[in-house]
């Protein structure tokens, strides 16, 4: 056992860190996001060329190797410097579904590794809320390999992709786990719509609307029918990423309300002198800690174990990290006063963005049912 | 003790809930209910309305154009106008300067303000914190130098609420020194069109613009606008706070906030396809603050009837502000939890539609912008300060 981070981890984390530090700031932010694609495809090309997306990619597809305590440490200093680009959709979670799936198509994946072409997942839908199951989009078999028709929401940075991963029903019914297939579709597919839109937290997404869209059987990236499974443990490694960058955001959030605390002045005192302001900031610094280490374990545990034990991994780190994102979230706002309110301070935004992370892959009710529903199957394994 | 109401209020009732459904215009309960802001028009109009009907101010003595209700009826009122979805009465004038006005104004000063108060022929702001000085409020710093018969005031007042629609502020300002700081300030009333006055937006998270900086620069206001004697104006600001702080608990707005709550989760999935108002964990949630609200409104209850039996509210009203916001940011939480993925996306009239529902559209930033109701007002901190001070004894 050793949850030390290695002499290359530690490498890799300053010069994400310093990279981010030197081409980030709140100008900065607001101008990247302001329009479509919603972020600095220059800044997405130096990304690439730091090799942090062939980072997640195995050997076989020409990628790095490497695995998701390396994605993490790349997450943090992302959190940190509240940055906007793809890369949770991208690094981890495009590229575990290629590792996973036993995809061979190294040109594809070079081309992720490259930022050539850039992906998104769509698996949410509109009636779907958070459950992976909830499929009602129709991938009928057809001549030619299959046509798709159904929506798919709330799909990060979708409006900017080339090709979108997308969960169909193959088979069964709305809500069956059996039967969903996972597609890779080009973007430009005659048929497929997309809405593309801004987020409350500066990033952008997008709504895909899919009338008989013509896709080959080599579009299949899971087994028929199989495709949950794949889906779901992928997830898991993605939701992972988000939590580290959530808790990049958390510590920067807790150190800035520190230092505001330690020189506002109201009665004659910094304000951090008052034992009640001492206290929550303490809780907010044992939420970040319980949080970073739960996001540690979990990330160290997501290359080996079964399904179902990295299942529970990434859902107890959802759950602490959601825990800690309501109350450093808010206490920040709240310690900061009126500031806290405003556009103009870097303060709302980490707020804005980590409380959009808790409602991202599940908020924590969501992973504490999940949890319980995997106590419970586990019980019957026994 | 009684629980029921008389016959007589249930009658009372029944008249407000009309008079709110025939009289408050269509498109102002929509952007009531999409939680949007209203224009200054719009918002002038209804409470000209409230004005025609002669309920504008149930608050003041009949003299002054009161109802002469007493705190019960006031109570059914505040609360019907909530539940109808109306917007809130602003309070500036109405709730808090023209007690003033009313308790330590110069004759001249009541004859000009209050009828132009009651019509809503002016709009009021309230010019008390400072960039300096938040909860430390007596700390404020800008400046009123006496010339002649004019004061001329320097310095700068923040987070003032819907400045840019103000004709006339009311605001605490140094003309004192040394001894106590709270012993220097006096109460002035200011035209906003006075030379030297500019006034700054300041965008919330949400994006909106409800709140400013005003700075002034060699503001001339004259002597006849101060409100009671020179440097006695903390005892008038004090008197202010502990005046009209029943309906800061926002008891209507929170049961009609959580019967739409409750409509929106009857919309929604939960995870397995089911009404989301079903189930388990949610309808805790559910129960769970309809309990704090249950409280919460028994308790604004028994104050009331405190004061219906001749006593103020006095220092316990601070629960009625923090368990209040308290409430209110539970609700915004759990609204935009509600609609689960359809949160993200930000509402943007320009923009379009997404394939979510209507409703989901601005609940995020709802919950963004509730964040202010346990900083302004005196911030829960200091309202607990004031709890263990003035009732607590520590």
């Amino acid at each position: 056992m050793d949850l030390e981070f290695s002499e290359e981890q530690r490498l890799l984390a300053q010069s994400a860190r310093r990279f981010l530090a030197d081409n980030y700031d709140l100008p900065k932010r607001r101008e990247r996001i302001a329009d479509a694609p919603g972020f600095d495809r220059e800044l997405w090309a130096q990304m690439c060329e730091l090799g942090w997306l062939a980072l997640r990619l195995p050997e076989r597809l020409d990628g790095l190797g490497g695995g998701t305590v390396d994605c993490a440490v790349v997450m943090e200093a992302v959190g940190r410097a509240l940055a906007v680009e793809p890369l949770v959709q991208n690094m981890v979670f495009a590229a575990a579904l290629l590792d996973r799936s036993g995809c061979k198509d190294t040109e594809l994946a070079q081309a992720l590794a490259t930022g050539k072409t850039l992906m998104a997942i769509a698996h949410a839908e509109p009636r779907s809320r958070y459950a992976l199951n909830r499929v009602a989009t129709r991938a009928e078999a057809s001549d030619s390999g299959y046509r798709i028709t159904g929506s798919k929401a709330v799909a990060h940075f979708a409006g900017a992709a080339d090709k979108l991963i997308l969960s169909a029903r193959t088979q069964g019914n709305d809500n069956d786990k059996h039967g969903i297939s996972l597609f890779i579709v080009d973007a430009g597919a005659a048929g497929l719509t997309v809405r593309d839109y801004p987020t409350v937290d500066g990033l952008r997404a997008a709504d895909l609307s899919l009338e008989g869209v013509a896709v080959s059987t080599d579009a299949l990236l899971s087994p028929v029918n199989g495709g949950l499974e794949l889906l779901s443990t992928c997830m898991d490694e993605a939701t992972v990423a988000l939590c580290a960058e959530a808790i990049g955001a958390m510590d920067y959030l807790h150190a800035a309300t520190l230092e505001y605390t330690k020189n506002r002045k109201q009665f004659g005192l910094p304000i951090g002198k008052f034992q009640v302001i001492q206290h929550r900031l303490v809780d907010m610094y044992i939420a970040l800690e319980l949080a970073r280490s739960m996001t540690l374990l979990a990330a160290a545990g997501m290359d080996n174990g079964s399904p179902q034990e990295r299942a529970r991994l990434a859902s107890t780190a959802k759950v602490k990290t959601g825990e800690a994102i309501r109350l450093i979230g808010q206490d920040a706002v709240q310690l900061h006063g009126g500031m806290g309110m405003t556009d103009e301070l870097d303060i709302s935004h980490y707020f804005k963005r980590i409380t959009m992370i808790d409602a991202t892959h599940g908020d924590v009710d969501f992973h504490l049912r999940r949890l319980v529903a995997l106590q419970a199957s586990d019980g019957l394994s026994h | 003790m009684q629980l029921e109401l008389t016959a007589e209020q249930l009658r009372f009732q029944e008249e407000v809930r009309a008079f709110v459904n025939d009289k408050l215009p269509r498109s102002t309960r929509q952007k009531v209910d999409a939680g949007l802001a209203l224009t200054k028009e719009e918002q002038v109009d209804w409470q000209k309305t409230l004005h025609e009907r002669g309920w504008m101010a149930p608050g003041w003595p009949v003299e002054y154009g009161g109802t002469g209700w007493g705190p019960v009826e006031r109570h059914i009122f505040d609360e019907e106008l909530a539940m109808g979805g109306a917007p809130r009465i602003i309070p500036f004038g109405v709730s808090m300067v023209a007690p003033v006005l009313m308790a330590f104004g110069s004759d001249e000063q009541k004859s000009y303000f209050l009828p132009r108060i009651l019509a809503s022929d002016d709009w009021w702001c309230q010019g008390y914190s400072e960039p300096g000085s938040g909860s430390d409020l007596a700390s404020l710093s800008t400046r009123a130098v006496s010339d002649g018969d004019e004061y001329v005031i320097n310095g700068a007042k923040t987070w003032t609420t819907l400045a840019q629609h103000a004709d006339w502020m009311f605001c605490l300002v140094r003309t004192g020194q040394g001894g106590k700081p709270q012993e220097g300030i006096s109460f002035l009333l200011i035209d906003m069109k006075t030379p030297g006055i500019s006034v700054r937006p300041i965008t919330t998270m949400d994006g909106g613009h409800e709140v400013n900086t005003v700075f002034f620069e060699d503001v001339r206001v004259p002597i006849t606008h101060r409100v009671g004697e020179e440097n006695k104006g903390w005892t008038y600001a004090k008197f202010l706070l502990g005046h009209e702080r029943t309906n800061i608990a926002a008891v209507g707005r929170s049961k009609w906030q959580l019967g739409r709550l409750r409509d929106i989760a009857a919309a929604e999935c939960d995870d397995d396809g089911h009404p989301l108002v079903d189930n388990p964990d949610f309808a805790r949630h559910l129960a769970s603050v309809q309990t704090d609200i249950d409280a919460l409104e028994a308790t604004v209850l028994r104050l009331v009837s405190r004061e219906s039996a001749g006593h103020g509210p006095g220092p316990e009203a601070s629960i009625l502000k923090i368990k209040g916001t308290e409430i209110q940011q539970r609700l915004s939480e759990l609204l935009y939890k509600a609609v689960g993925n359809y949160a993200h996306p930000l509402f943007n009239e320009a923009h379009g539609d997404t394939l979510g529902p209507d409703y989901a559209a601005t609940l995020a930033a709802g919950y963004f912008n509730n964040r202010k109701t346990s900083i302004y007002g005196g911030s829960n901190e200091i309202q607990k300060n004031i709890i263990a001070k003035a009732v607590l004894r520590l």
